[in-house]
């Protein structure tokens, strides 16, 4: 008995929140990829964006703060038939979790990650985040944010991932499309998605983003890596959105020798034969 | 019969080589074996050696007192010479000087560059040593084909040969049986219990001195279809094995006690997403970075207790290597089947140490994988024994949530209070099934002994022989509990023994008494003594005899 069609579940978001946006071009997407709920796993750490896999229906494994990428990643490794989907926050993916995030586009496993990128920290009710800006001032942060904000996507085009977009919830269109393009996608993708935090966030507001935001589609070549480093260093009167970095490359499974067109690792019964000759070199 | 090598040498000088060779060719010959490794924290110089000891029955511990030294700098002489047995030997070259008459001197150095390969100068020791115990050069080739490369071999057999030739048999060639044993490290019986009982995803951090099932693994990989990631820290290690083991795959991670540290919280969420786990922390002397290659048993309360909040796991120390082998299969099949972390306590000196064990056999089950459920399918279903059945996503068509939250039966996050508590009760309820199956500790001894040792891991060989040979001689009468399974901790011998011995000693590598804690909050025994010892190095049956005659 398989629940055929994703459905999305009652939520605690604070209305107006950027993170229903999110979901409802999640399930948009999936369903237009014409995959099932039992084929998909929501990954997640903790926050307020880190709750999305709780709110549609798919397989979901919502894990520690900072860690939603490495379980992620080996889940893909342990049954490859998993569309692995992330949906998690800025402070999770990039503070917390910032070493996995650097290392994961190393690994390129096939794997989505979908930040839900407001600048600010909404769980714990709005200090600042890796993206928030310098000057910015919070409760914690009272004399203005004294540290740079980080620019996820150009850390990521130069720790060399094959796929790199971003994207605005006040756009479903392009975000329904950049949500479909990075699942399918062979490798690690990652979609920076800018959103408003109604609550915690009164500077990076809906109408801020919206004068802001520009779609590079069809005036840019995506596997032009240059091209794509100064769209992302663009994050001030203009902020340059879509997929900017798009490149085949051989993922994790192509590269490993037991992975390599091998079938799922969880369907790989006990080697036998192979462990007692392990233990006959020992004699 | 046990003969005592000790080969020394700075980092960098090939005493490992040396030994491998060595203990590979008494191994072949039909001795037992095993093999204890003190190394220095270097990549080049300092003093390492490894003690070798051979013979024709089974030997359960270290010992200093030592027929032969092997040593390959002046240091390693000055360090160990006081060691030596009166009838024992040096063999040392030329070049260091020695004043001892008991030493062999051969120019080594010189006769391996004649020979084109200064690196064969350990093969030359080597050729020596067979010679002086009687053996032959019958296994050579065989043991070299293993150790080193193919274009090395006949020079190294050559250097053999020169060694060889170069002395005159000085002990009796003993009739040992162990040729058909296996010669394992503990590390490496750890690696192959796991791919025994069917890992398939091993992640973990370099740190020593884990590393080495890390390398085994990784070299078995192809053959036996598993997945070994070097992750970036300690914290992604255990992660990915919780992703890995959450989609359906028997995982484990492996680490020292500070990458242990870095997994705690983690630890957690294995608590509270019920998913099954193995985590082997290769015990080394703490705090901080310590002493990195040195040994200790001092994580025992950490690990029992690490993490925030409660949930039900199981500890299990081992206690050699054929120990290491069989527990880590049944720690594959405990956490499977009560979806909770096990944590294999191991240490450096059985880690890294060799031993000649009976061969290891595959076990014939394997783990069944649950198809059929209830519907509606809940991860969570609160069952009689808080065991709720576990799909794995993908596998079939019922969707599979885990969460770190607290959850309800369906995974979904919670804060009724009502259901936090049937949630606590169904994952702490799974310890008291759990307490059925414990192993009780080994007894050793005297049944009616006046003294009771508890002891647990791999101070169970050296407290086994110490008391063994306490018994021989006239006066107290001697019997120790060798504790596995440490927590929960099985209670029942302790109960029946402790009461009936005049003192209760516990014998343990670290400064607190960890076990004798643990044993009194467990049970309310209290221990009358310790032999306690933390300096990194492991007590051997002959230290632990003297300390217990001192003390009484």
């Amino acid at each position: 008995m398989s629940e055929q069609t994703f459905c999305t579940r009652e939520t605690a978001w604070c209305p107006g929140c950027g993170n229903f946006s999110i979901l409802d071009s999640l399930k948009t997407a999936l369903t237009e990829l014409e995959l099932q709920p039992h084929q998909v796993l929501m990954v997640a750490g903790i926050g307020q964006a880190a709750k999305t896999p709780q709110y549609i229906s798919a397989n979901a494994f919502c894990g520690l703060h900072g860690r939603s990428l490495p379980p992620a990643a080996a889940a893909k490794i342990a049954n490859e038939a998993l569309t692995v989907v992330i949906d998690t926050g800025d402070g999770d993916s990039y503070g917390e979790g910032g070493n996995h995030f650097l290392h994961n586009i190393r690994r390129n496993v096939d794997i989505t990650h979908f930040v839900h990128d407001n600048q600010i920290y909404g769980l714990t009710k709005g200090q600042a985040s890796p993206t928030s800006a310098t000057g910015h001032v919070t409760g914690v942060q009272a004399d203005g944010n004294f540290n740079q904000a980080m620019n996820p996507v150009l850390v990521a085009l130069a720790a060399g991932a094959t796929f790199v977009a971003r994207a605005f919830t006040g756009d479903r269109k392009q975000l329904v499309e950049i949500m479909k393009a990075a699942i399918s996608h062979k490798g690690y993708a990652l979609v920076d998605i800018l959103q408003p935090c109604v609550s915690f966030n009164k500077i990076n507001t809906f109408s801020w983003y919206k004068e802001r935001v520009r779609p590079v589609e069809g005036q840019h070549d995506r596997q032009d890596l240059m091209a794509a480093m100064q769209l992302a260093m663009q994050f001030d009167d203009v902020i340059p959105t879509g997929i900017l970095y798009q490149k085949e490359q051989p993922t994790y499974h192509d590269r490993h020798p037991v992975l390599h067109d091998r079938g799922p690792l969880i369907d790989r019964p006990l080697q036998r034969e192979a462990l007692q000759a392990a233990f006959d070199q020992l004699i | 019969m046990i003969y005592t090598l000790l080969i020394g040498g700075a980092a960098g000088q090939g005493i490992d080589t040396t030994s491998a060779l060595l203990e590979w060719q008494l191994k072949k010959a039909g001795y037992a074996v095993l093999t204890s490794r003190d190394f220095m924290s270097r990549i080049r110089g300092g003093h390492n050696f490894i003690l070798l000891r051979f013979g024709d029955e089974v030997i359960e511990s270290a010992d200093m007192a030592l027929d032969g030294l092997i040593v390959l700098n002046e240091e390693s002489l000055r360090l160990h010479r006081d060691s030596l047995k009166p009838d024992g030997f040096i063999l040392c070259d030329t070049d260091i000087e020695s004043d001892d008459p008991r030493t062999i001197q051969l120019p080594m150095a010189d006769m391996a560059k004649e020979l084109g390969n200064p690196r064969v100068a350990g093969s030359i020791a080597n050729g020596v040593i067979l010679k002086l115990f009687g053996l032959d050069l019958d296994y050579s080739e065989v043991v070299l084909r293993q150790q080193v490369k193919d274009q090395y071999i006949e020079i190294n057999q050559t250097a053999m040969r020169e060694g060889y030739d170069a002395v005159e048999q000085r002990y009796d060639r003993l009739n040992a049986d162990f040729a058909g044993h296996m010669l394992v490290s503990g590390n490496q019986a750890v690696a192959l219990g796991a791919l025994a009982a069917g890992l398939r995803f091993y992640s973990a951090y370099p740190m020593s001195p884990s590393t080495g099932i890390m390398e085994y693994l990784a070299g078995q990989s192809k053959n036996c279809d598993l997945v070994v990631e070097q992750a970036e820290d300690e914290i992604a290690a255990i992660n990915m094995a919780l992703g890995a083991s959450f989609a359906g795959v028997p995982a484990m991670t492996g680490t020292s006690g500070g990458g242990f540290a870095l997994m705690v919280e983690a630890l957690g969420l294995a608590g509270i997403a019920e998913l099954p786990i193995v985590i082997a922390d290769v015990q080394r002397p703490g705090p901080a970075t310590g002493l990195p290659t040195r040994t200790e048993q001092s994580d025992l309360k950490f690990v029992i207790s690490a993490a925030q909040g409660e949930f039900p796991r199981m500890v299990i120390a081992l206690r050699d290597q054929a120990d290491a082998y069989e527990q880590t299969i049944r720690a594959f099949k405990i956490a499977e089947r009560y979806q909770i972390p096990v944590i294999l306590l191991s240490d450096q000196y059985l880690g890294d140490g060799t031993k000649s064990v009976p061969p290891f056999v595959i076990p014939d089950d394997e783990p069944v994988k649950t198809t059929e459920v209830e519907t509606p399918y809940l991860r969570y279903r609160l069952t009689e024994d808080g065991v709720s059945p576990r799909l794995h996503p993908g596998q079939t068509g019922h969707l599979v949530t885990s969460d770190s939250d607290e959850h309800d039966e369906q995974g979904m996050i919670t804060e009724s209070a009502d259901m936090r508590n049937l949630m606590m009760e169904k994952r702490m309820g799974k310890l008291d099934h759990l307490r059925t199956e414990l192993l009780e500790p080994e007894f050793t001894g005297d049944d009616a002994c006046d003294v009771l040792l508890l002891a647990w891991g791999s101070t169970a060989g050296p407290v086994r022989r110490a008391v063994s040979e306490l018994n021989q001689a006239d006066g107290s009468r001697y019997g120790a509990l060798l504790f596995g399974d440490v927590f929960p901790l099985p209670v029942q011998e302790l109960m029946k023994r402790a009461p009936r011995a005049k003192t209760v000693i516990n014998v343990e590598q670290n400064y607190t008494g960890q076990l004798a804690g643990l044993v009194r909050e467990s049970c309310g025994i209290a221990c009358d003594r310790s032999v306690l010892k933390y300096d990194g190095r492991q007590i051997t049956a002959a230290e632990l005899i003297q300390k217990l005659s001192e003390e009484a």
